[in-house]
């Protein structure tokens, strides 16, 4: 089969039961998604799938031969960070580090929803802009745990994000 | 030859060279050296060690509780597409993992199953999906056996453990005279659940074998300690156990000891003849890793009217498997919080045939001090004195049971501080005054305490003949922030901006470190790295031949009679020291231990009986802090844990055979985002010489200490409903809310 993983193309013998992130972690080498349940409650393993954010242990390879998956390992590197992960480091949005990519695919995907207007459980209306408050981050954001706590580290990294967006 | 500067507590180190630097990198909230790779996914955590030709294993665990293994039927799994083999070692399996600061092997031989889950198999298959579906064929015969499961009914049925970290017993005076003689007593009991540390990264080994050597890539906490208990488990001697363990994705204690997956990785490694990867599943964690013990705690306290305690009780009953000496010392700051001549500290163990139970984040005030600091809110309030000052009231001067002084204590300081920033004096003392719309409003508050440690340990410090230095030991960093704190050290004593240091860690080949447990890991790691860098600065000026108190170390240069010279020019071919610390009459002669205050506002609904935390504070007083970015986010965490603990976290036994029934992160409820608000932190500024030549004191478990019982005080402050049964769920306090 063949994956579009970063931008870029890759080719694999897939199992059927392969989930697409055990596809990323022990077939194509990219160990950045993390697994920390792998039954979807954790958040670790979030990545992009056409721009949406999704748990890649709750999906199977084999369902996304023309899908365009983005990973932490195609957001930045270390010598070129994305503003998010930028963010990350500077407000110690992480200890362990082990849920990290998770969440910052998470808030990227996260950011994007907000930008279309998506509501969340906590917002005032269901219609028009969404003003990205503490308390809409953090609802926005509670699909990935965090066990170190990093999460008001969080708030404060991806609120700079958004401003900066904004 | 690499000189050795050992140093050993004997004494206060009174001027630390940390106040002398010149390159002012020390204390400074500088983002974490190893954040980039984090944020990137480039950093390698113990699964992403993926050697050539490497197999998969999937450990079969007892699908029953109690009983004698007498088959392991294996041919219908071997006979499955990928399988390479059916790993079965009864006797050199591991029955549960070791306990945090082990040597020795953990507790082997699985043929008498223990606990439900327990792990009595390996398959193996060239992949992950192949290992975990044969391992569903494979089966057991077994001859049950009666087990002992229900706590409540064997409640009575305790032995008293071995000293552990703290004594398992202590009286001193008459408490029950005291508390006949007192004008105000409490007594009462709280129970708090099993907890686990639910680390976000599964426990984790890789193992592959050269000839008589085993390499082992994984998640561990205290590598020094876990390679001899792994050599020791195999028959090995410490040198043939090559451990490796870089990044952890978080330990909080489920990763001190080497557990079950360890030792099963590397008997199949060996027979299979090829490296073999086992990474738990999340089920796996929770059944047969490592829980914090349930307890049941008793508590007296015996006052005068004006809260002057003359007795303190805290008897704690906790539970672990036969065999093993851990105990949750629930008792452990009821030691020395308070004053009172009269006290008694006992704890004693339930033997049930329930998973493991050890170390999780701050063993012993994690839970102790949901009881202790609730227990002096009741009393505060029978005596109507602000809580507050119930507690100024009994700050004593020395420890009340050893009678040495405190290396430093800023209790009262914490306490008056969070009192002001948090606005404590527009608390309404009233339980259920405050409403607004349909939440009722509380304000709570607790102290902290948690002693501090020194664990022997060794790093090695190089300077290169580019400038650069090198920091190596075994020493893990768990999310701590070990090594940035390193390299802070390091470049503040040889006067070397922090991206001039690299730090290397949790490798065995590296000087043994202390590992990162108990809180001890930043003061005695650091502490090796100082004294290492003590002797450089030696060496140092002879090469300026100067003396070394005339001598100044700033970026990268060393100065001295008005002489500025590279450093890298000055090191030869290089230069290296090893420095080692060791505990000693200091830990004897004081008694050391950061100290805090927790403060927290809720809000419960007042008909679902929802518990909202609306914001909290914390204030500690831990010695020197080593980065305030770093040792701040270690309280956040701490805290955290305390609101889990207090609000959500509990692990439901089955009664029937002690199965854990919410084994996943669904079930067992961790703080998610939306539980924290946007808690703060604040340090007293503080220097400890007692407890090692940073003047640091730990800080990791310290956030956690008293953090659930300041949540529990509000929860009453704004219901007037004492709940002593943790976690305070919104179904125990539904009989507290107004009518409808």
């Amino acid at each position: 089969m063949h994956f579009t993983i970063n931008g870029q193309k890759y080719e694999a013998d897939v199992d059927v039961r392969t989930s697409l992130l055990d596809l990323l972690r022990e077939h194509l080498g990219l160990t950045g998604s993390k697994k920390g349940c792998d039954h979807g409650q954790c958040g670790a393993c979030t990545v992009l799938v056409n721009g949406r954010r999704i748990n890649s242990c709750l999906t199977l390879a084999v369902m996304h031969e023309d899908d365009e998956v983005t990973t932490i390992e195609g957001l930045g590197t270390p010598d070129k960070l994305h503003p998010l992960q930028a963010a990350f480091v500077k407000h110690d949005g992480f200890q362990c580090g082990y849920c990290t990519p998770g969440q910052i695919c998470s808030a990227a995907g996260m950011l994007d929803e907000a930008k279309k207007g998506w509501p969340s459980h906590v917002s005032e209306r269901l219609e028009g802009e969404v003003e990205l408050t503490d308390a809409e981050i953090s609802e926005r954001m509670s699909g990935n745990l965090c066990r170190c706590s990093a999460y008001p580290n969080i708030v404060d990294a991806i609120r700079e994000v958004a401003g900066e967006d904004a | 030859m690499t000189d050795t500067n050992s140093l050993t507590m004997d004494k206060p180190v009174e001027h630390s060279l940390l106040d002398n630097g010149a390159q002012h990198v020390i204390g400074k909230g500088l983002d974490r050296i190893d954040g980039p790779k984090k944020v990137t996914g480039t950093a390698t955590y113990g699964a992403e060690f993926h050697p050539d030709n490497c197999a998969q294993g999937f450990l079969v665990r007892a699908p029953f509780a109690c009983g004698k293994l007498t088959g392991i039927h294996s041919d219908a799994a071997k006979a499955m597409p990928g399988v390479i083999d059916v790993i079965v070692d009864t006797d050199r399996f591991a029955r549960n993992p070791a306990q945090g600061g082990e040597t020795e092997a953990p507790k082997q031989g699985v043929s008498k199953v223990a606990y439900f889950g327990e792990p009595l198999a390996l398959v193996v298959a060239e992949t992950f999906e192949q290992a975990r579906d044969a391992a569903q064929a494979v089966t057991f015969d077994f001859v049950p056996e009666p087990g002992r499961y229900d706590f409540d009914k064997y409640r009575d049925q305790t032995d008293i453990p071995a000293d552990g970290a703290a004594p398992a017993q202590h009286s001193q005076g008459d408490l029950e005279q005291a508390m006949r003689d007192a004008e105000v007593v409490i007594d009462e009991v709280w129970t708090t659940p099993s907890q686990n540390s639910a680390a976000m990264e599964p426990h984790v080994t890789v193992a592959h074998w050269d000839g008589d050597t085993l390499t082992v890539h994984g998640s561990y906490q205290m590598v020094a300690y876990q390679q001899q208990s792994l050599a020791d488990a195999l028959g090995l001697k410490r040198e043939q156990v090559h451990m490796i363990s870089p990044y952890v994705g978080g330990g909080f204690g489920s990763k001190l000891g080497i557990s079950s997956e360890c030792i099963a990785a590397a008997i199949a490694a060996k027979q299979t003849g090829r490296p073999v990867k086992v990474v738990m599943t999340r089920q796996n964690v929770f059944d047969a890793t490592v829980r914090r013990s349930n307890t049941h705690q008793r508590i007296r306290l015996a006052a005068d009217r004006e809260g002057r305690l003359s007795g303190i009780g805290h008897d704690t009953i906790t539970s672990n498997l036969d065999g093993e000496d851990f105990f949750e010392p629930a008792g452990l700051a009821t030691h020395f919080l308070y004053g009172g001549e009269n006290r008694e500290v006992n704890h004693a163990i339930v033997r049930l045939n329930r998973v493991l139970s050890g170390s999780m984040r701050a063993p012993g005030e994690a839970a102790g001090m949901l009881a202790l600091e609730c227990a002096m809110d009741e009393l505060a309030e029978k005596l109507g004195i602000d809580p507050i000052e119930l507690r100024k009231r009994n700050d004593p001067d020395k420890d009340p049971e050893k009678g040495v002084p405190y290396s430093s204590r800023k209790l009262t300081q914490c306490l008056d501080e969070g009192a002001t920033k948090f606005g404590w004096d527009k608390r309404n003392p009233k339980p259920a005054a405050v409403r607004e719309g349909e939440w009722l409003i509380g304000i709570g508050m607790a102290a902290a305490a948690r002693p501090n440690m020194v664990m022997p340990g060794q790093a090695r410090v190089s300077l290169t003949p580019e400038g650069r230095a090198v920091v190596q030991t075994d020493m893990t960093d768990i999310g701590t922030g070990t090594y940035t704190i390193l390299a802070q050290i390091a470049g503040e004593l040889l006067g070397l901006p922090i991206d001039r240091v690299d730090v290397e860690l949790g490798d065995s080949d590296n000087p043994p470190g202390p590992g990162s447990g108990g809180s001890w890991g930043a003061g005695s790691s650091g502490s090796t790295v100082y004294l290492a860098c003590e002797t450089l600065r030696e060496k140092i000026a002879k090469a300026m031949g100067c003396d070394v108190g005339d001598l100044t170390l700033k970026d990268g240069q060393a100065i001295a009679a008005n002489r500025s010279v590279e450093l890298g020019s000055l090191v030869g071919d290089g230069l290296s020291a090893i420095g080692k610390i060791e505990p000693g009459e200091t830990g004897e002669n004081t008694n050391q231990a950061g100290y805090g205050a927790h403060f927290a506002e809720v809000a419960v609904n007042v008909t679902t009986g929802e518990v909202r935390l609306r914001r909290m504070l914390g204030v500690f007083a831990a010695g020197r802090i080593l980065n305030e970015k770093t040792a701040r986010s270690q309280c956040l965490g701490g805290m955290t844990f305390g609101i889990g603990a207090a609000l959500t976290e509990e692990l439901v036994h089955d009664g029937n055979n002690g199965k854990l029934v919410n084994r996943d992160l669904a079930e067992y409820h961790l703080p998610v985002n939306a539980d924290v608000p946007q808690l703060e932190v604040m340090f007293l500024e503080e220097r400890d010489p007692y407890a090692n030549p940073l003047q640091a004191k730990g800080i990791g478990e310290l956030g956690i200490s008293g953090a659930g019982a300041a949540v529990a005080n509000a929860i009453y402050n704004a219901t007037g409903k004492r709940v002593r049964d943790y976690p305070l769920t919104l179904d125990k306090l539904l009989d507290a809310l107004p009518a409808l």
